[in-house]
């Protein structure tokens, strides 16, 4: 009992400062984030005109912002910008400065708009929040010739709908959304998403918070390529099933990543989840959970560095990006966040640094896998908008 | 009596002095009130006026998400008020934090007497346990609860194991989940202000109503009741303020649908929808229901003592 509550302990612990923990975002960083965001006023919607002059080479510095427990750290340092900065003179300031993608956004889209400098060369964010960046003409473009290895991405990631060929990011980690179930109560397993609306799990089915991830699993289960524009009538129709099942109370919850404890404690017995975070909690916890991207696909989501409009430090950032690229580098992120690498390469080398993890669908998912997932094409903003308002409605908020 | 002769030439002086000791007089409260008003005036008019202003506006035609200009549209009220989803959140939010108020007062007016009058030698100690909870983060032990109220936690497999409830029985995620997290979270800041009164409680008067043929009932009624008021008061506005505007035990002990407080609306229109306007229209909505209700409630209750 008490081993059992210590465990609960730390895992919420750890819900809370995971790379999701969108708590420490909606408490913390929302109050101030909200101060930052106040001003709203009007401004050009397209500073993208002129980036600042390049200073790469007399300040030799590449401020980088990351989420929590996103990088290899051993005794309060990170030993791969260690050897980065003895390799190249480049001082990195490495800040975990991203807790939520919107409170991110409410923190620095004003100075954006406005032009002044954001404190960062490098910011690392969701796809959907990337495609943002994007459309508003706050990124800089990647110099193709100054980060060779882009060309080691995966297949899958290099043709992404909202930066097609990688002009403006490069994925940093991914990782899958699929659907999840309790192995000792479903001992023969999903398949499907209708799997889920099997009357045994009554109550006990929880889904993402993150509109792309449910919403794109629901999708697709309906034979919508999630990859192309989605239509009106489409994106109803799948809210229509999700409310459905709500409002029947097959689903018991939408809920972010602290449908861990959910899961710990018996609540949830299957749901449309995370495999990073079922990686973790099968080491943690016994191998008690399956994991299966659903027939019909589930949905591939990733963070991905790029370079705001403000930043002065282009060249340095390029070649910060360029060295996460080769792959013996890469591998060792990995045996330290344990997403899915994005790499290709990285498994050999991860071969001489853990085979065990080398073999992990989790981080080196095979091709077979990796057709199944797709990623959520980019919305427009007016889409967008329209979107998150009827998914909120949906979930009740 | 010798009374002090003040030569008359010099009444002048005196008189221009004590203009300047009034001057000073009169402007002294206002300087020591100054800090204070101050703060008032940065961290709470200003952001309020901001909050108004800004539930006032309309998005910028053809503008970015989150860009919005000063249009007084005051329809904004009308247009977010009239949906069903915020007008639920609202009323259930008022609903949740009442039931936990009372259920507050129920719990935390025994627990305060006998920590004030009963417990002797143990008074210290039991304060401090009742202040404990707060070295743990609020929402580590909001966490604690889904454990606790989880399908297979101590509570619902002690009731199933009794066989009071069916084997399918759940507690979390409910809305009892949620009251039941309100309560919990906001029990000390109802014990202390009524603790605070009844430590301070003469108990002679007590005893006199007892000489007097008063019951023991008669005379909590009559003597104690009454003038512990102070403390109900303030622990009632400590938990019911605060509760009403609450959203991580809607959010962490509720389901989605049916259990959404306002908090979490406010917040994933502000964060996730960058709707400013429909989120500060909510925001100045609850705040002046909120202001509206404590007001009739002190008016009612008298604020003579209030600690």
């Amino acid at each position: 009992m008490a081993r059992q509550e210590m465990d609960s302990q730390v895992s919420a612990l750890r819900s809370m400062m995971s790379r999701r923990g969108f708590f420490g975002a909606a408490g913390a960083v929302g109050a101030a984030s909200v101060l930052a965001a106040c001003g709203t006023g009007g401004g050009s919607a397209n500073p993208s005109a002129s980036f600042p002059a390049d200073t790469s080479a007399a300040d030799k510095l590449v401020r980088w912002a990351n989420w929590t427990l996103y990088l290899d750290v051993d005794k309060g340092k990170y030993p791969t910008l260690e050897t980065f900065k003895k390799q190249t003179g480049i001082n990195v300031d490495y800040r975990e400065d991203v807790d939520d993608n919107n409170s991110f956004w409410g923190k620095v889209n004003g100075q954006l708009r406005t032009r002044k400098d954001i404190g960062y060369d490098i910011v690392t964010l969701t796809d959907w929040m990337a495609n943002r960046m994007i459309q508003y003409g706050y990124t800089q473009p990647l110099d193709a010739a100054k980060v060779p290895n882009k060309s080691n991405i995966l297949t899958a990631l290099a043709n992404v709908a909202f930066d097609p060929g990688r002009q403006r990011t490069l994925t940093w980690q991914s990782g899958f959304a699929g659907l999840v179930w309790n192995k000792e109560k479903l001992p023969k397993g999903l398949k499907t998403i209708d799997d889920l609306w099997q009357p045994a799990l009554k109550g006990k089915v929880t889904v993402l918070s993150e509109m792309r991830d449910t919403v794109g699993c629901l999708l697709l289960s309906q034979g919508v390529d999630i990859t192309k524009p989605i239509s009106d009538a489409q994106f109803a129709t799948a809210l229509e099933l999700l409310s459905k099942q709500l409002s029947s109370g097959q689903i018991y919850k939408v809920q972010g990543n602290q449908y861990k404890n959910d899961l710990i404690n018996g609540t949830a017995w299957a749901g449309i989840l995370w495999s990073g975070d079922i990686f973790q909690l099968n080491a943690e916890n016994g191998d008690k959970w399956g994991f299966a991207l659903p027939e019909s696909g589930g949905t591939l989501w990733s963070d991905n560095m790029m370079i705001p409009s403000t930043s002065s430090h282009q060249t340095d950032a390029m070649k910060l990006m360029n060295y996460y690229y080769e792959p013996a580098v890469a591998a060792k992120v990995a045996a330290y966040v344990n997403y899915i690498c994005p790499v290709q390469g990285a498994q050999a080398e991860m071969e001489k640094i853990d085979p065990k993890l080398a073999a992990s669908e989790f981080i080196f998912p095979s091709a077979d896998t990796l057709a199944r997932a797709k990623t959520f094409v980019g919305l427009e903003a007016a889409q967008e908008t329209s979107f998150n308002d009827q998914w909120l409605t949906a979930i009740g908020q | 009596m010798n009374a002090p002769v003040v030569p008359v030439p010099a009444a002048g002086v005196q008189a221009v002095r004590s203009t300047k000791a009034g001057t000073r007089r009169r402007w002294t409260p206002y300087l020591l009130l100054l800090p204070g008003l101050l703060w008032l005036g940065i961290f709470f008019i200003i952001p309020l006026a901001s909050l108004l202003m800004q539930s006032l506006q309309t998005p910028v035609p053809n503008g970015l998400a989150g860009q919005f200009q000063q249009t007084w549209r005051f329809q904004n009220y009308i247009d977010t008020l009239s949906q069903p989803n915020f007008y639920n959140a609202m009323i259930r939010s008022f609903t949740y934090s009442f039931i936990a108020t009372v259920l507050a007062l129920l719990i935390a007016y025994p627990l305060a007497y006998a920590i004030a009058l009963r417990a002797g030698r143990a008074k210290p100690l039991l304060l401090v346990l009742v202040v404990a909870p707060f070295f743990v983060s609020f929402i580590l032990r909001t966490i604690a609860w889904k454990q606790v109220l989880g399908a297979e936690g101590p509570v619902v497999s002690t009731l199933q194991a009794l066989h009071l409830v069916q084997q399918n029985f759940t507690i979390y995620p409910s809305s009892a989940a949620v009251i039941a997290g309100l309560t919990y979270n906001f029990l000390p800041f109802m014990t202390l202000p009524i603790f605070a009164s009844l430590d301070r409680l003469d108990t002679r008067l007590v005893e006199a109503a007892n000489d007097l043929y008063a019951g023991n009932l008669v005379a909590f009624r009559k003597v104690t009741l009454p003038l512990t008021m102070p403390g109900v008061v303030a622990g009632t506005l400590l938990t019911f303020i605060p509760a009403s505007g609450d959203y991580i035990n809607s959010e962490l002990l509720g389901g989605s649908v049916n259990t959404t407080m306002i908090g979490k609306v406010i917040d994933s229109r502000f964060l996730v929808l960058s709707d400013y306007p429909a989120a500060s229209v909510l925001s100045f909505t609850l705040m002046s229901i909120i202001l509206a209700a404590v007001w009739l409630y002190v008016r009612k209750a008298g604020t003579e003592e209030l600690v």
